[in-house]
């Protein structure tokens, strides 16, 4: 039976198991649009700006585990979604975008909305197609969604001419891909595993860092195995929160800029670092050149690229990390590592980095930590890009993969509001909760009306400071103060919400905070709270732009440089 | 160090590809030298040759990433190789009845051909490795060089060995 291309998708998405669509119509979808009550399966979430409907689309697929797809049209459609593909990119979440393109007689042309969407998305997908035969539709959305679901995931674009879903073809939905190009690498060397786990072995000082790999491939017991097994302890990225649980005797928490600073001086005193599905960002390594000078490093990831690009690798692991730690928990010995677990939590009282200052202002700190305590950890937290992003990574404790949602390559402002849509339509029976700036959300602040038309209970916690809060603290820090461009007024978020329909409070005296929260969680659907916090709190501990990880800006505010002494290292 | 490296990229032959290839060097901070595609002895895979300068260390990373490009079944740098590497040029010369005869023999001497002779001109193709390119062209630059183009190298390695 002959079928429409908007048929032919329609049931090609169903087939790869799609049940929701975040989009926003145009001329070039209008025949797709036109097609989608004919499938009741697939769910329509209207966003209000396509930006809106890829990060939602990423947000739905970190939360679920599935991948999640964003439709938009050509020209404009398709170059808002340019933001969120970039940021599902560099956080290798498994999106998939569809764009309508100008009817194929026009392309090349200029036409109205027209604009070369495969070659802009080009650096920022893992692959992308312009299809221009019906007949190869099919075909294209099973490799699409191969690609971007496996290796390394990532976000895959496809591009359609008007004019293509109208053509008509029989389909045929193929049972399998062939790609030549394309063949992860799932299973480690066994002769690497056997040099990784013969360092394992003889390491005195191992640290585990964890990264987004491990949530992406399902690796919790595996690493949480290793871990216990060599009595290893794990510090994570901003990304790999989540895969070891926090409340675990050996987590640290995360390391980096904003990290712990007992995982940032465990990590630069240790003896041997097993990396574990991350790739070294300079956000997590500081100055690379001094980051970690006594380690061997293990890396295991399942994208060849990735090792040895940032620094150098003693034993380099290509393969999925599931299927590596499963392999290498088989060769490792049990084993302890009191005297560096001791040293570690000297460290971690010295530097109580998650402690919360006593005050009667109202600081970050303690409405995200009230927030971890109304939820009792039971929540998907989304956050913004800034301080906002770093008070929810450091002062709630997570314990399960994907609790935490965030823009960690591309650090993407406004990410949180579409982002927490996304996963709240995948996972309706979490909680859900938004933690935003007072300046990314007013970038996507639009989507509050996807909220109310599509009645989703997604709590929402704005720490408010009247600032751009990072950039306000790297300009107090690092240039003298000058606050140029970053006191930032509002529109008042009660009234706006109330605009929406939406339900809202502002507290600005800490006693209100436990009732605040209280009354959000209680509340049947959507609730705002726009937090006044205290103007000028940092974000502590830090580490100075260009600095190792050792070096530790720390309140009270004056730089701490921590001596971590010199390690025998003769045993290696 | 940055040295000359040679690799060899088998690449499925669909629109976009090469785009991809080269956008890849721009992005990675690369500047390619040379760059030649032609079909192989498979049908629907294209054979690209790239020269690049860089350290083994940044090459290695631009392979490795070239291989992830969904269409590109394969990038071996082949530099250490034993390599057969071949260029074509072609040279148009200025040539009077004069000097045309003192061309002919420069062009014997390199095993190049004349390949048009035109009233005030000759066109030179040569085949070879850049450093006889080169050396055949500084000799005719004396004679006043109007036109050249080059094909970029392309190369494979000696025995029975393929690069697969």
């Amino acid at each position: 039976m002959k079928m429409t291309g908007a048929q032919i998708l329609c049931e090609s998405l169903l087939r790869e198991g799609v049940e929701v669509i975040f989009g926003f119509p145009g001329g070039a979808v209008l025949p797709l649009y036109d097609t989608l009550p004919q499938y009741p399966g697939l769910r329509h979430i209207l966003v209000r700006h396509e930006q809106g409907a890829a990060h939602a689309a990423d947000g739905y697929a970190r939360a679920t585990g599935k991948v999640g797809v964003c439709l938009a049209t050509s020209g404009p459609g398709a170059t808002n979604l340019v933001t969120g593909i970039a940021n599902a990119y560099l956080d290798s979440s498994p999106i998939v975008a569809i764009t309508g393109q100008v009817a194929r007689p026009f392309i090349g042309k200029d036409g109205f909305q027209e604009i070369d969407i495969t070659g802009i998305t080009l650096p920022i997908t893992k692959h992308n197609y312009l299809v221009l035969d019906v007949s190869d539709l099919a075909s294209v959305v099973k490799e699409t969604f191969h690609i971007a679901r496996t290796g390394r995931p990532g976000p895959v674009l496809i591009d359609i001419p008007r004019d293509v879903f109208a053509d008509e073809a029989s389909f045929h939905y193929p049972e399998k891909v062939n790609l030549r190009g394309y063949k992860p690498t799932l299973d480690g060397h066994p002769a690497q595993i056997r040099k990784a786990a013969r360092l394992i072995n003889e390491a005195r000082s191992p640290v585990i860092i964890s990264g987004r790999g491990a949530i992406i491939s399902g690796a919790s017991n595996e690493l949480k195995e290793l871990a216990e097994k060599a009595q290893i302890p794990v510090v994570t990225t901003l990304l790999g929160i989540g895969s070891f649980p926090q409340t675990h005797f050996l987590s640290l928490g995360m390391l980096g800029m904003h990290g712990m600073a007992c995982a940032n001086l465990a990590v630069s005193a240790s003896d041997l670092i097993i990396a574990i599905g991350m790739r070294f960002d300079d956000r997590a390594t500081g100055k690379v050149s001094e980051f970690a000078p006594n380690a061997r490093i293990i890396h295991i990831d399942i994208d060849p690229a990735e090792i040895g690009k940032n620094v150098g690798v003693d034993v380099p692991i290509v393969g999925d990390v599931r299927s590596v730690l499963e392999a290498l928990n088989k060769e490792i010995a049990t084993k302890t590592h009191l005297d560096w677990v001791n040293q570690i939590e000297q460290w971690r009282s010295e530097h109580p980095s998650t402690a919360i200052r006593e005050t009667d202002e109202l600081i970050p700190q303690y409405v995200v930590r009230k927030i971890y305590e109304a939820t009792n950890g039971d929540a998907i937290i989304v956050t913004g890009v800034g301080q906002n992003q770093m008070w929810a990574a450091q002062h709630f404790s997570y314990t399960k993969p994907n609790s935490l949602i965030s823009s960690g390559g591309l650090g993407t402002m406004g990410f949180e509001l579409p982002a927490a849509i996304g996963a709240k339509v995948g996972r309706p029976d979490e909680t859900v909760w938004a933690i935003a700036g007072d300046g990314g959300f007013q970038m996507t602040i639009q989507e509050l009306a996807t909220i109310t038309q599509e009645n989703l209970a997604l709590k929402i916690a704005i720490l408010n400071n009247s600032f751009l809060g990072m950039v306000r603290q790297w300009q107090e820090l690092f240039y003298g103060r000058r606050y140029v461009a970053t006191p930032l007024s509002a529109p008042d978020f009660v009234k706006v919400a109330e605009a929406y329909g939406i339900s809202a409070m502002r507290v600005s005296d800490k006693r209100e905070v436990v009732p605040a929260i209280e009354r959000a969680m209680a509340h049947d659907g959507p609730f705002i709270i726009d937090f006044r916090i205290e103007p000028e709190e940092n974000v502590y501990p830090m580490v100075p732009p260009g600095a190792s990880i050792s070096v530790l800006l720390e309140e009270p505010r004056e730089m701490v440089k921590v001596e971590v002494g010199s390690r025998d290292t003769s045993n290696l | 160090m940055a040295t000359k490296h040679t690799l060899v990229a088998l690449v499925e032959d669909k629109p976009g590809v090469l785009n991809k290839v080269a956008s890849l060097f721009r992005r990675r901070g690369f500047n390619i030298e040379s760059i030649a595609v032609g079909h192989t002895e498979v049908p629907s895979i294209s054979r690209m040759t790239v020269v690049v300068d860089g350290t083994a260390q940044s090459v290695e990373q631009v392979r490795k990433q070239l291989e992830k490009i969904i269409e590109v079944v394969k990038v071996s740098d082949i530099t250490e190789d034993n390599l057969v590497a071949r260029e074509l040029a072609l040279v148009k010369v200025k040539a009077t009845p004069q000097t045309r005869s003192e061309i002919i023999q420069i062009v014997d001497i390199f095993r190049a051909n004349i390949v048009d002779v035109a009233p005030g001109s000759v066109v030179v193709e040569v085949t070879g490795d850049e450093d006889k390119i080169d050396s055949l062209f500084s000799l005719l630059e004396g004679f006043g060089i109007k036109e050249m183009a080059r094909t970029g190298r392309i190369a494979m390695g000696r025995g029975a060995k393929e690069t697969k």
